[in-house]
């Protein structure tokens, strides 16, 4: 009864039941939609969907962690402002900004030793995120600008300032109106497609997956670092709890607003390197005047896991592994769409989290007073 | 003069097809956000606006057209809002969840519902609904006729325009000169002061969001309208715009509608320069003109930003049990 009641008091507990649940409910609404839409089949949808990567074997898995890499960084992104009382909406425009940087680079700067392009050419990208995520926070700390509005017009900004960039610089290949492929800067796969492959008689069937997922692994380390074991960390989330209390305290409050937004801004320009820099994603930019998914897709990403930097990791691979079970359902006569609906339903359900948190907490409390009757 | 006088038309009749859509969902963010509910949902109740009410016009063109179809389109538009918003209510004062998290809910779930639906049950799974566009007006009767005002008002234009107009004036009225209207300000600025003498907040709240998705079911289909023959699931963006609108009209109906004019006539110039005598010479490539409204806007609210009058409860769930 003791390990019941102190299980059910464990904040870290009590909020991977409320994901566990939401994740449930968010299943529960999918399977409704599917038993709508074609009733005779929906069973064996809603297992291909449950059953997300792993329908594909090895390769499947594979391709889970390759469309996880960029959400698990705009994920950060979003989470690490978040965590900052800032609402990073602007990730999509941080991510082309930063994409282009990386492409630029690469046609750019040959002189760079080809085995350390890539490197050369994600720091490009990182640099240039950080300078798209920093107009925000500066209009934020300066001029009070909000954070939302000026995040929104530097998404549509970047967007037509890289479309008018790739046509006006060596970086174009006019017949295909897109950048030209930057074959030699493309991120090393790093033995990962020896791991992620399925047989095909005796030819090896690659995954996507590439060196990208580890360097997505080592910046969300990084930033649970700091955040949580340095004292800027500790600075920057004050603010976010409380801006005033902590100028009170003596924290320079319009630096961090700067900070949180260009390390923000930062990671989801390393999101758009490794997702246009990744050997199997074409290693070019289209001209397209469409938002980028992947950006937006960040918000969801950091909710689920409830901006912590470990829960993003896990979040970003859920939303990708669930994701690819959408694309084995169209063998079905089920449209893929179905898996957004259903990831809304899960984010829609995990906001619910704080009222079971309190209905756990009272339920401790009240099996503590029979304990001690 | 007279060729003038034509492409001043011109840019002002485009301009309200930008502008009343931005001027309408603005306005029903306003509702909410005044009432202390942040509403970002606002571009996804605008899609499910849109998909209920092209829908709608689909399956009843055969049948009907022009203003008539029109006007039971927008009903029907502001049902769909009214009902999509109600799981943003019900989530964000009900449950007092993160209202951002439920209202990212809402942005992805509508065009993903829309495009299941529409794939779902049109012949070969198209995801895009088409319609024919009977509803433009080329002339108001008597008033198209009178001289300078007649042709940037009252020709090559749509009855949402003016129905746009109206929601503005009956917005202003209501937020400021009614009981229901102080009371929504009331619990977007102090709720445990207007529970205290006996408001209920939860219902004005209620009604409030409810408003919004109204408003912005409608914007959904005036946007879209206009502009394009078919709905493919997005509305552009615009919905974001809107909330940018908001803040830039700092939350109230008149500024709002002036913020609205001003990014409408950007998007105008972005979109139409090449008819623009002397624009159309200038070398200055068409993503940079694209990129006109966004920065003008971001200029402008650097200059205006530094006494924001957002509601002060917004955002924040009420709790009555702590008051």
């Amino acid at each position: 009864m003791r390990l019941i009641r102190r299980a059910l008091s464990a904040r870290g507990f009590a909020s991977a039941l409320s994901s566990v649940t939401a994740i449930m409910v968010g299943l529960l609404v999918g399977f409704i939609i599917l038993l709508v839409s074609n009733p005779r089949q929906a069973v064996a949808g809603l297992s291909i969907i449950a059953s997300g990567g792993f329908t594909g074997g090895m390769k499947g898995v594979g391709q889970v962690l390759y469309y996880a890499t960029p959400l698990i960084l705009t994920g950060l992104s979003v989470g690490f402002a978040f965590r900052t009382g800032l609402f990073n909406i602007g990730a999509p425009g941080q991510l082309i900004v930063g994409a282009f940087a990386g492409i630029w680079t690469a046609t750019n700067c040959q002189w760079v030793p080809q085995p350390m392009l890539w490197l050369f050419c994600l720091v490009a990208a990182m640099l240039a995120g950080a300078l798209w995520g920093a107009i925000p926070g500066l209009f934020k700390a300066l001029l009070n600008v909000h954070e939302v509005i000026a995040c929104i017009m530097c998404n549509y900004i970047g967007m037509y300032l890289v479309n008018y960039l790739i046509k006006n610089t060596n970086a174009y290949d006019s017949l295909k109106n897109q950048t030209v492929d930057v074959t030699k800067a493309a991120i090393p796969r790093w033995g990962l497609d020896n791991i992620f492959y399925s047989l095909k008689g005796r030819y090896h069937d690659v995954s996507s997956v590439n060196g990208g997922i580890l360097i997505a692994l080592v910046l969300a380390a990084i930033i649970y670092v700091i955040l949580n074991k340095t004292v800027f960390g500790y600075e920057l989330k004050a603010c976010g709890f409380n801006r005033n209390a902590s100028r009170y305290a003596g924290i320079k409050e319009k630096r961090g607003v700067m900070l949180s937004l260009i390390i923000a801004g930062a990671l989801s320009g390393v999101a758009g390197g490794l997702m246009y820099l990744a050997p199997a994603g074409g290693l070019h930019i289209n001209v397209v005047e469409v938002l980028s998914t992947q950006g937006f897709n960040g918000i969801p990403v950091a909710l689920l896991g409830m901006s912590n930097p470990i829960g993003i990791i896990f979040a970003g691979i859920f939303v990708a592994y669930i994701g690819q079970g959408g694309y084995y359902l169209q063998r079905m006569e089920y449209m893929p769409e179905v898996i957004d609906i259903i990831i809304a339903a899960i984010i829609y359900f995990s906001a619910f989290a704080l009222l079971m948190r309190q209905g756990f907490d009272s339920l401790a409390r009240r099996l503590g007073k029979d304990g001690q009757r | 003069m007279n060729g003038f006088m034509n492409v001043v038309n011109f840019l002002v009749q485009q301009m309200w097809f930008f502008s009343i859509p931005l001027l309408i969902v603005a306005l029903g963010g306003m509702f909410s956000e005044r009432g202390g509910v942040v509403n970002i949902a606002l571009e996804g109740i605008m899609v499910v606006g849109a998909f209920a009410s092209i829908l709608l016009i689909n399956r009843l063109q055969d049948r009907m057209s022009g203003q008539a179809l029109l006007l039971l389109a927008l009903g029907a538009a502001a049902f769909a809002g009214m009902l999509f918003s109600w799981l943003h209510a019900f989530a964000a004062i009900r449950l007092r969840s993160d209202q951002t998290i439920s209202g990212t809910a809402l942005n992805m779930a509508a065009p993903a519902a829309a495009i299941y639906i529409a794939r779902t049950f049109q012949p070969n799974h198209v995801q895009q609904i088409a319609f024919r566009n009977t509803f433009r007006i080329f002339s108001v009767p008597v008033l198209g006729d009178i001289p300078i005002v007649g042709p940037l008002l009252f020709r090559n234009t749509y009855i949402t325009t003016f129905i746009g107009l109206a929601i503005l004036a009956v917005s202003a009225f209501v937020l400021n000169k009614t009981k229901f209207g102080l009371r929504l300000r009331a619990c977007g600025e102090h709720p445990q002061a207007a529970d205290s003498v006996g408001v209920n907040v939860y219902k004005i709240r209620y009604a409030g969001v409810l408003i919004s998705g109204a408003l912005a079911g409608m914007g959904g289909l005036i946007f879209v309208i206009p502009t394009s023959t078919d709905f493919n699931a997005t509305v552009a963006g615009y919905g974001f715009l809107a909330l940018a609108v908001l803040i830039f009209g700092q939350w109230k109906p008149l500024r709002v509608f002036l913020a609205a004019l001003f990014f409408g006539l950007m998007k105008t110039i972005a979109s139409a320069y090449s008819g623009i005598p002397g624009l159309k010479d200038l070398p200055i490539p068409s993503d940079i003109y694209k990129m006109i409204p966004y920065i003008t806007t971001l200029a402008v609210l650097a200059f205006t930003s530094k006494n924001s009058q957002a509601p002060r409860a917004s955002g924040v769930p009420y709790d009555q049990g702590s008051r």
